[in-house]
């Protein structure tokens, strides 16, 4: 999981590093990100909290609330994905469309490369949750849950990342 | 983790540290033990295999077919090279609309040399090179049952194929596959109209290399994976073989700049698509402006070299290691400078993240920056010279054994030092400035990557061989192949550095245009006719390994070059889970070769009663 992550940030710092870049440059026309993405940003910081108490509960053996947690940060989970949905048709509706500017482009492609990897944290999420449901015999491995639960702190993080570099850099 | 395990059917379990759980799949499918291994119907035994040495087969099998292919094209445009003047209808009959009057037209040509720089780099000399040897040594030679997760391993293979599915596909498109070079510079490459490569079968190209690294990805994590966690008992990192430190770097360099330039990649994918302009700015295309501004190519540049050099390292790190091994079981001595290898691969790995810029010194960057960048590409010739230095140190006063895979080692020594040394003319900024993009540049990278890891990856073949196929392949013949391979490849890439001083270009179709460089038309005359005769001594290549798949002379020794590491220790036809019964522990490094006058100590033989007391004297502040 840590070198999924290695690489994941890699990803991402060439992305970053290519706004930078793109930045300086002359024909660069800022403009004021939807307010929606605070509501995401709350969001995603809530579900952070839920997984980690999942967890908890996993390996208190609270199956049932273990169950509840995860359904909730799943859910959580497609709300975020939802908020930079709705984040993106404020932008389009003020015009701010993907070839209006460098930088609308950037974030058009940043975010959504972003909400891909929630995503995939949210597949993830249903794939041990039916997992729990599945096994008769109960497995108390906290393994895959834990990996799981990593990797949905360190999706969170990056977005925290990303949004303080998007309102810094301006 | 999984090296206690005795019983082979018990299903491997995979390490934490594999990527997002995989859904299915992994936990039905039950690793088949040996013995009943012909049981196993065909599907899941030769194509949707999960044996690490299936799948390795798999790799270096589809390799030799583009390395095939993507030879075979560079024959061709060197027919345009060396008699540009001649007309071949048989080109015609072969090629149709690529070459109308037995002449490559100049976009067929581009296609080519592309499709060469591409097969060569990304399919043979990545996935074929890292695809054979990472998957068949890492399990075998630490003394796994597999790798850390089959499944994963499996998918890597196959999205490898679709990516060549792909690229194999754009070859037959009507406006003819990419042509725009292998490193896809902007806007050449961002732009339907800039020529007709660049319409659809730039974007192939584009989907294939995309998916090609998300295949390389994935292999990397499991490799990396497999060698820090599943490791048999005693087998310290500081016991591995150099062959398997080369493959963990390797990895390691893939995993962190393959993503960089698939950012690069999906940048470039919008700007062709989606009417982005990241490096564009103010093009103009059949006199008309596009509406695209304020992006830079150049930005391209860095995030592709970014990936760029690593990745020349990605392909010669695994033939080090190859190289390393095979050169301690021939000449029967340990082994010069354990350490030194190491920390050399490490010196390498660190530095080759930092002189990308190496390839952009004329893009008109500040000079100062570039004083940089001459410096750390100064000084990845340091750990590059004390592993050349250590494999010298290897062979002197050894009782060395001129087998196949050990004259492609020394072969691959020769070629590298070659290659390696005018890397460092090339360094020096002011130098670069003036053969920057001339034959020079051919004549280095070819040298020092190209011949070097084709002859570190024949060496590993001729050496590992019996141990893919139990069966061994003809001397004969290899002794020829390896002679014509080294002498032609010298004659080929040699008189090009003189081509290069004198400021040929690279890249350009005909040069009947300059007189400065008439007096190279016998030259290149001269590469093409070497060329086509090394290309015919790969046949014997291709001869002689698929014909002693079926009908080499069977192998009767598990160990048949007295080598130490642990591969030897299986059955000669090792079913899923190579070890029948439990796994070997390790006690000593690889490299005891006549060590106290015994020719050869596997790595699985305990101590002896002087060794222990020698190794009780060593750790005297901490006794064992
Ligand atoms: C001794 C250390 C080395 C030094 C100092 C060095 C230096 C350089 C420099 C400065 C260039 C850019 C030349 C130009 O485009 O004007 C270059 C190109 C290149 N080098 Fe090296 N190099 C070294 C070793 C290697 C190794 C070990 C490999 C591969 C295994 C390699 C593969 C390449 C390739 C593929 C290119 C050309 C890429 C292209 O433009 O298409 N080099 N090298
Ligand atoms: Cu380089």
């Amino acid at each position: 999981m840590w070198l999924a992550i290695a690489g994941i940030c890699m990803f991402f710092a060439a992305f970053t590093s290519a706004y930078i870049v793109m930045e300086s440059h002359s024909s660069w026309q800022d403009f004021k990100l939807p307010d929606m993405f605070w509501f995401s940003t709350a969001i995603i910081i809530i579900s952070s909290f839920t997984m980690h108490l999942s967890v908890k509960s996993f390996k208190e053996h609270q199956m049932m609330r273990y169950k509840t947690l995860i359904t909730v940060t799943a859910l959580l989970g497609l709300l975020f994905l939802i908020g930079q949905g709705l984040g993106f048709s404020n932008m389009y509706s003020r015009g701010i469309t993907i070839q209006w500017n460098l930088s609308a482009a950037l974030i058009y492609i940043i975010v959504s490369a972003h909400m891909l990897h929630v995503l995939g944290g949210v597949i993830a999420l249903f794939i041990i949750f039916a997992r729990a449901y599945r096994r008769h015999t109960r497995t108390y491995d906290p393994v895959p849950v834990e990996v799981v639960a990593t990797y949905w702190h360190f999706v969170d993080g990056l977005w925290i990342y990303l949004y303080i570099f998007f309102l810094l850099i301006k | 983790m999984s090296n206690e395990m005795n019983n082979p059917h018990q299903e491997i379990t995979h390490p934490q540290a594999v990527a997002i759980p995989v859904p299915t799949g992994h936990e039905t499918q039950v690793a088949e033990g040996h013995g009943i291994h012909h049981h196993e119907p065909f599907i899941t035994k030769y194509i949707f295999s999960q044996d690490h040495k299936m799948i390795s087969k798999q790799f270096l099998i589809t390799g030799i077919i583009w390395a095939t292919i993507g030879g075979f094209f560079s024959v061709l445009f060197r027919l345009q090279l060396g008699f540009p003047n001649d007309h071949f209808m048989w080109l015609h009959t072969i090629f149709g609309n690529w070459a109308p009057n037995g002449q490559f037209t100049p976009e067929a040509y581009y296609g080519l040399v592309t499709m060469h720089g591409t097969i060569m780099l990304f399919f043979v000399l990545t996935a074929g090179m890292s695809g054979t040897f990472a998957n068949l040594l890492i399990p075998l030679q630490l003394g796994a049952r597999d790798m850390a997760s089959p499944f994963m391993n499996m998918l890597s293979y196959w999205i490898f194929f679709i990516a060549s599915v792909v690229m194999f596909s754009s070859l037959f498109v009507s406006t003819g596959p990419f042509s725009g070079g292998w490193t896809a510079y902007p806007p050449l490459s961002a732009l339907k109209d800039a020529s007709p490569g660049s319409g659809t079968g730039g974007d192939l190209w584009l989907i294939a290399v995309l998916l090609f690294f998300i295949s390389q990805i994935f292999a990397g994590i499991n490799y990396i994976s497999t060698i820090l966690n599943m490791r048999t008992k005693g087998m310290s990192m500081s016991r591995m073989p150099l062959t398997i430190w080369g493959l963990l770097v390797t990895a390691i360099l893939g995993l962190l700049s393959f993503p960089v330039v698939i950012t690069g990649l999906v940048l470039l994918f919008f700007d062709k698509h989606l009417g982005t302009s990241f490096y564009l700015n103010s093009i103009y295309i059949s006199g008309h402006a596009l509406p695209n501004v304020g992006g830079s190519p150049i930005l391209y540049q860095h995030l592709f070299w970014f990936m760029g050099h690593p990745e020349v390292y990605i392909v010669i790190l695994p033939a080090m290691g190859i190289a390393s091994e095979v050169i301690a079981i021939n000449c029967r001595k340990p082994i010069f400078g354990y350490r030194g290898m190491v920390t050399a691969f490490f010196a390498i790995c660190i530095l080759a993240f930092l002189v990308w810029a190496h390839h952009m010194f004329v893009t008109g960057m500040n000079p100062y920056l570039g004083a940089f960048f001459v410096l750390l590409t100064l000084l990845i010739a340091v750990p590059s010279a004390i592993k050349v230095f250590n494999w010298i140190g290897t062979m002197w006063k050894g009782n060395i054994h001129l087998s196949v895979p050990c004259l492609f080692v020394i072969g691959f020594v020769s070629a590298f030092i070659s290659g390696g040394l005018t890397g460092i003319w090339m360094a020096n900024s002011a130098i670069d400035l003036d053969i920057h993009d001339t034959y020079f540049i051919i004549a280095h990278f070819h040298l020092v990557m190209g011949v070097a890891s084709i002859l570190g990856m024949c060496a590993g073949v001729y050496h590992w061989y019996p141990k893919m196929f139990g069966r061994k392949m003809n001397n004969t013949l290899g002794y020829i192949h390896f002679w014509i391979t080294l002498v032609g490849a010298y004659l080929i890439f040699w008189p090009m550095h003189y081509e290069g001083l004198a400021g040929m270009p690279r890249r350009y179709y005909d040069y009947a245009a300059w007189h400065t460089f008439a007096p190279f038309e016998g030259v290149n005359t001269f590469i093409s006719v070497v060329a086509i005769v090394v290309f015919i001594a790969q046949i014997l290549f291709l001869f002689n390994f698929f014909y002693s798949i079926f009908k080499g002379r069977k192998e009767t020794d598990p160990n048949p070059w007295k080598a130490n590491t642990l591969e030897w220790t299986t059955p000669i036809h090792p079913g899923h889970g190579n070890w029948i019964g439990e796994i070997p522990e390790v006690y000593r490094w690889p490299y005891d070769y006549s060590k106290n006058g015994i020719d050869f100590i596997p790595q699985n033989v305990p101590l002896g009663p002087e060794e222990e007391i020698e190794v009780a004297k060593e750790n005297q502040p901490q006794p064992v």
